[in-house]
């Protein structure tokens, strides 16, 4: 296996912009979650339809947008620019990208952990004097931990994939922007790099089994905890 | 406990109102299914909105339009045991046990954990995971959580409807225990009579979401006897029996019993049903069923097109159950004798 220097900081860098957008994400993914599995409020349908659609959007598409929210000129880079903040072509960027090609994914998995809770165990817990924050951290939290984890795993491997919106927002720039796939795309553009290219695809499979066996053994634990 | 409730509640086609006022500490609330009882287990505890009235409960507003108070379920302290356990999954029994007791106040926990788990048997679950438990189990965790929260008042949303017949009567003594230990007043929910007779001494009667009766345990079975499946129930508390020729011999007050269905247990349970026994002016001389007993009428009551005779043997009252015309043919008043002959079959033991 071949693997230059450029090549291991792409590695690190899609972990580290995987992970992040996975645990950044997972407040606001079980907080949307939750809002749309136990809350009753009208609009419902509207931040479902806002939660899902990355999910048939381009990735293209969705890089290009958050380039016009994000840049320079656009609402939030402005704001951002006041304050000394650059986003775009930053490793964050594409932590942004990520996060938002992924979101729904998470949300998805968790509202499914959510929707198997029995509602009678809520009303259970409510009778005994649980508040209702006190229900969702005891109850609704330690229940819901199947579908975070489903949900963290499919995002952080989302994130791994990541290239439509990254390339856009983040650019590929190696040591700094540039990511496993981005990388595997510079290769693959030139043919004398096909074994580099291959190198790394090898990488990307490594990380992705990791991350399943890591699910499947964390699932096991949680159903082991369960059967004591 | 005093608890009055005037509510309103519509639910897509069904709308319950009930106004009622409910003192006494073990109050039966019976009903068909579909009557409403559920829905108004829900707004007294609060997991529900009414739309319109008021519920106090000791002097202390819970729920009123008028007034704009809504106490909310959490802060109500009235606990309920629900129709399937609901415990906790993720939880052992010792901390589905307490999740309650530690969301009550210091000075509202008068009930300890040690003395109920004493009282329910639940040591040798405490560390074990609720999955592993028997359907009987799981209930009488879900009680003892449910009283551990220390309530004023517990609602018991048919707790016994998911247990067989065997484990229903195996937790029914464990439900009249716990609330005479600890004092704590009931609503027991329920659409079996004899469920009815066995927990409760005062009765509000709901159909399709109005409260048309309040009443007692007995009056409501004598009320049922003619329309209910099984007549009027007789409940037999009867110990220690002897067995002779595959018979269970016991002594009922100054009578004696011989029942096929007996065992060999200090105390047990059985039902008999009024339809099951047939009424002699005579002695029969010979007959094949086991017991005989020479009774006095000592009351009569009406139910539709049947008769309801109360015997006394020796003391003990049982009711049977006869037609209009058989009581007019064979000239049945109080205080006539009569012969009652019970099949030794007719017994069915609940515990």
């Amino acid at each position: 296996m071949l693997l230059a220097p450029e090549d291991i900081t792409a590695i690190w860098l899609s972990i580290k912009v995987a992970l992040t957008a996975t645990v950044l994400s997972l407040p606001f993914g079980f907080t949307v979650a939750w809002l749309i599995v136990f809350k009753p409020f009208k609009g419902k349908v509207f931040l479902e339809v806002l939660v899902n659609l990355p999910l048939t959007l381009p990735p293209v598409v969705i890089g290009f947008f958050l380039l016009l929210l994000l840049g320079k000129n656009g609402w939030i880079g402005k704001l951002l620019i006041e304050y000394g903040i650059a986003l775009i072509f930053t490793w964050k960027a594409a932590v942004i990208a990520s996060a938002t090609v992924g979101f729904p994914l998470l949300v998805r998995s968790i509202r499914l952990g959510m929707e198997s809770i029995d509602r009678q165990l809520l009303d259970a817990s409510r009778s005994l004097g649980a508040h209702w924050y006190d229900t969702l951290l005891t109850i609704i939290l330690p229940l819901s931990l199947r579908g975070i984890l489903a949900g963290s795993s499919l995002m952080f491997a989302r994130s791994l994939g990541e290239f439509g919106a990254t390339i856009i927002v983040a650019g590929n720039i190696p040591g700094i922007t540039q990511t496993i796939p981005l990388a595997i795309y510079d290769y693959a553009s030139s043919p004398s790099s096909t074994t580099m290219a291959l190198s790394l695809c090898m990488v990307s499979v490594v990380i992705s089994v990791t991350v399943l066996f890591l699910h499947e053994l964390l699932n096991r634990q949680l159903d082991r905890k369960r059967a004591l | 406990m005093k608890l009055h409730i005037d509510v309103e509640k519509k639910l897509g086609a069904f709308s319950l109102q009930v106004k009622a006022d409910i003192s006494g500490e073990k109050t039966g609330i019976f009903g068909d299914s579909g009557s409403g009882k559920s829905t108004l287990v829900h707004l007294i505890s609060g997991l529900m909105q009414p739309d319109k009235g008021e519920i106090i409960l000791n002097e202390q507003c819970l729920f009123s339009t008028h007034q704009k108070i809504n106490i909310s379920a959490a802060q109500r302290r009235i606990a309920i045991v629900f129709q399937q356990p609901m415990l906790f999954p993720h939880l052992s029994v010792k901390a589905n046990l307490l999740y309650g007791f530690k969301r009550c106040h210091t000075e509202n926990r008068l009930i300890k954990p040690d003395a109920l788990i004493d009282l329910l048997k639940l040591q040798p679950l405490l560390l074990r995971g609720v999955e592993h438990l028997s359907g009987g189990e799981k209930q009488r965790v879900a009680l003892g959580r449910a009283v551990l929260a220390n309530p004023r008042l517990l609602l018991m949303d048919e707790p016994l409807s998911a247990l067989d017949d065997t484990l229903r009567f195996q937790i029914i003594p464990y439900l009249r225990s716990v609330s005479e230990e600890f004092r704590i007043p009931y609503l027991f929910i329920s659409h079996s009579m004899t469920e009815m007779q066995l927990m409760t001494d005062h009765i509000l009667e709901i159909e399709n979401g109005r409260c048309i009766d309040e009443t007692t345990p007995e009056q409501l079975a004598r009320d049922r006897m003619a329309k209910s499946q099984k007549g009027y129930l007789n409940l037999l508390h009867l110990s220690s029996p002897r067995h002779e020729n595959g018979l269970y011999i016991y002594t009922w007050g100054r009578n004696t019993l011989f029942i096929s269905a007996g065992q060999q247990t200090e105390k047990s349970l059985f039902e008999l049903s009024s339809r099951e026994i047939i009424l002699f002016k005579k002695h029969p001389e010979a007959i094949s069923a086991r017991n005989l007993l020479e009774c006095r009428v000592a009351e009569m009551f009406e139910s539709d097109e049947r008769v309801g005779v109360v015997l006394s043997a020796n003391g003990e009252k049982i009711v049977a159950e006869i037609v209009r015309q058989a009581a007019d043919e064979l000239n049945i008043n109080t205080g006539a004798t009569l012969f009652a002959a019970i099949k030794a079959s007719s017994f069915r033991r609940l515990a």
